[in-house]
């Protein structure tokens, strides 16, 4: 399967060129960008790894795309996203959000149904790459 | 005392001696007043009978939803009558029109209950519509003082935290209303919601007549619904929803319907404007208690909203919904197939998303308004709309937005999954392609075609819907234009 999180994940994988100009776009209208990534793709996993702070003072997307790559290299196998964070009043917000790699192989989730009185069902949903602890969650590999 | 004491004649006492004056001569005609930063202010478009003067007309509708009676009554004075008086202090001629006129009237803002649109709508819209002497009445605009906006929740939830809660940021949402809307057992009803959510949408959504009829009650329609909500989350790891519609009867029976979409794990539900100003905070209270996205369908606004000589605008009715605390208002998609001109569509996107409006007659908005940190209230578009106007809804709407394409994505040759697919990638394509910096509004149609190179479902919808617009005049317009016409 594909996790479909994030604002273009109906596209194909954005290219480093396409990533660049959302990166720009972003800095564009003053917003902070931040790495994220992640071996637990459980669609109420807020809060993903930092790969360090957003960037508040960074206003250039070269040094942008250079976190993106060494984030790539120490976590081959995990979901890495892009955040574009705005601190403007009445926002102070994530206002682009969008996933800039994954693991090879998405094995998805398990719809886990108990069922309770009358015919009420409690829905759990199970990532089947957190059966494995962190680091080994993707094909084995150390992530 | 009393041999001493004179009557003196003057305008105090004319004022009330027993008989009918214009009520221009009551006070309600004020054209030297100076609107306070604390009163609510109304603009509302006048159209007097033949014969009576605008002015006398604009200070009756000031008196009727005020303090006024149609005679004079000495009890007045028992009271501040000065301060509790609705003063019209300005009128206008309507550009264009030779009968219609727009009255400003000021309302000191202790006439109104903290809190309550009830209050502020029994005398805003009460008797005043009602009245003889115009021929025709329609509520155009409100400023809401700060001091009166702070009395309200507002949205239980609000765009930001929409967003955060469903993880969903950087492009609008994405709906369907299901189709049939009446017929579909329950079970049938949850397939349409899989499929569309599945396929790639984020909500579904109940129509606005879908309660609990014979063919599906309500608890029916909830399970099965819930059943395809967390199955099409588990199917795309994204976080899903459908607007269970709680409309009812009774109060106590919304609460009901409400409580078991809680306890199910529905992250929204639905109410219609029927429902009532009063029933709709109460759903909006309830909502803010209990995590709950607030959707409210407009359902019979265009009875009174619609016509531009009489009743009350929609982008009044926003404000109030704002107020009120809704997270969803449906408001318009200017190129679908329900009523909406550009312009007036803009001008109430504005007053439900911004924190702060300016003065802008261009777009219908007559008054600065300030929110005062009332959260934000997401827009709805939905109505006869399609993935091949993305550039054109992108352009108009913005981003902050739910567009529902209910027949554009049901109504797909391939089916449900394939249409919610070609809109969600028409969506995201033409997001990627605003912020690289293309121009949308007049590449959108190759954009479109490049997207569908790598998505079939949006080659078939771009192919079935590609002629279909809906070119109607609009009948609620604004009346002023941003430059004068040569001709």
């Amino acid at each position: 399967m594909r996790v479909t999180q994030g604002t273009f994940s109906f596209l194909p994988d954005l290219t480093d060129e396409q990533i660049r100009k959302q990166i720009e776009y972003s800095l564009s209208k003053g917003w902070a960008l931040g790495v994220e990534y992640t071996d637990d793709p459980h669609p109420r996993n807020t809060y993903w790894e930092m790969w360090g702070q957003p960037m508040f003072d960074l206003r250039d997307a070269a040094g942008v795309t250079q976190e993106v790559r060494a984030c790539r290299e120490h976590h081959p196998e995990c979901y890495i996203r892009i955040n574009a964070f705005d601190s403007e009043r009445n926002f102070e917000t994530v206002r682009l959000s969008f996933i800039v790699q994954r693991p090879t192989i998405e094995p998805g989730f398990r719809l886990e149904r108990t069922e309770a009185a009358g015919r009420n069902v409690r829905y759990t949903l199970h990532a089947y790459a957190t059966d494995r602890p962190h680091g080994r969650r993707y094909g084995g590999r150390e992530t | 005392m009393n041999d001493t004491a004179k009557v003196v004649p003057g305008p105090g006492r004319s004022r009330y001696t027993p008989g009918v004056i214009p009520y221009a001569k009551m006070g309600y005609w004020a054209p030297d007043y100076v609107p306070k930063d604390t009163d609510v202010l109304a603009v509302f478009r006048i159209t007097p009978q033949e014969g009576v003067d605008p002015v006398e007309a604009a200070a009756a509708v000031a008196g009727e939803s005020s303090t006024a009676t149609w005679t004079v009554v000495w009890t007045d004075r028992l009271t501040a009558c000065d301060a509790y008086r609705g003063k019209c202090y300005r009128i206008e001629r309507v550009p264009g029109s030779a009968e219609q006129y727009f009255a400003y009237v000021a309302y000191d803002v202790e006439l109104f209950e903290p809190g309550s649109i009830a209050n502020l709508t029994a005398s805003i819209i009460g008797n005043v519509f009602g009245f003889k002497p115009v021929k025709a009445l329609r509520l155009e605009d409100m400023r809401l003082p700060v001091a009166y906006v702070k009395t309200f929740q507002g949205p239980a939830t609000g765009i930001v935290v929409e967003r955060e809660r469903l993880d969903k940021f950087g492009r609008p949402l994405l709906g369907a209303t299901v189709k049939p809307k009446l017929g579909l057992s329950g079970k049938n009803y949850g397939r349409v919601v899989f499929e569309a959510l599945k396929g790639g949408l984020d909500f579904v959504k109940d129509d606005e007549n879908i309660n609990s009829q014979s063919f599906m009650h309500w608890r029916d329609r909830y399970l099965y619904t819930m059943e395809a909500v967390n199955s099409a989350a588990a199917h795309t790891g994204e976080v899903k929803g459908h607007y269970l519609n709680v409309t009812a009867g009774t109060m106590e029976d919304m609460y009901e319907r409400a409580n078991f979409a809680r306890e199910l794990g529905s992250c929204i539900v639905m109410i219609d404007l029927v429902i009532g100003y009063t029933a709709i905070q109460s759903m909006a209270k309830w909502a803010r208690a209990n995590d709950m996205i607030l959707h409210l369908h407009r359902a019979g606004h265009s009875t009174y909203t619609r016509q531009k000589t009489h009743g009350v605008s929609f982008r009044v009715i926003g404000k109030w919904m704002r107020l009120a605390g809704v997270d969803h208002i449906h408001a318009g998609t200017v190129v679908g197939k329900l009523e909406g001109d550009p312009a007036v569509v803009a001008g109430i996107y504005d007053s439900l998303r911004e924190t702060r409006n300016p003065e802008n007659l261009q777009h219908g908005l007559f008054f600065q308004q300030d929110w005062a940190g009332l959260r934000k209230v997401m827009p709805v578009a939905s109505g006869g709309i399609h993935a091949g106007q993305m550039h054109q809804l992108l352009h108009y709407l913005g981003e902050d937005v739910v567009l529902q394409f209910g027949g554009g994505t049901i109504g797909h040759p391939m089916g449900i999954q394939a249409g919610a697919t070609a809109n969600r990638v028409a969506l995201e394509a033409m997001v990627l392609a605003r912020n690289e910096g293309r121009d949308i509004w007049n590449e959108g149609p190759q954009i479109l075609t490049a997207a569908a190179r790598h998505c079939q479902p949006l080659r078939a919808a771009l192919d079935t819907w590609k002629d279909v617009t809906f070119e109607y005049t609009s009948t609620d317009t604004v009346d002023f234009v941003a430059t004068a016409t040569a001709s």
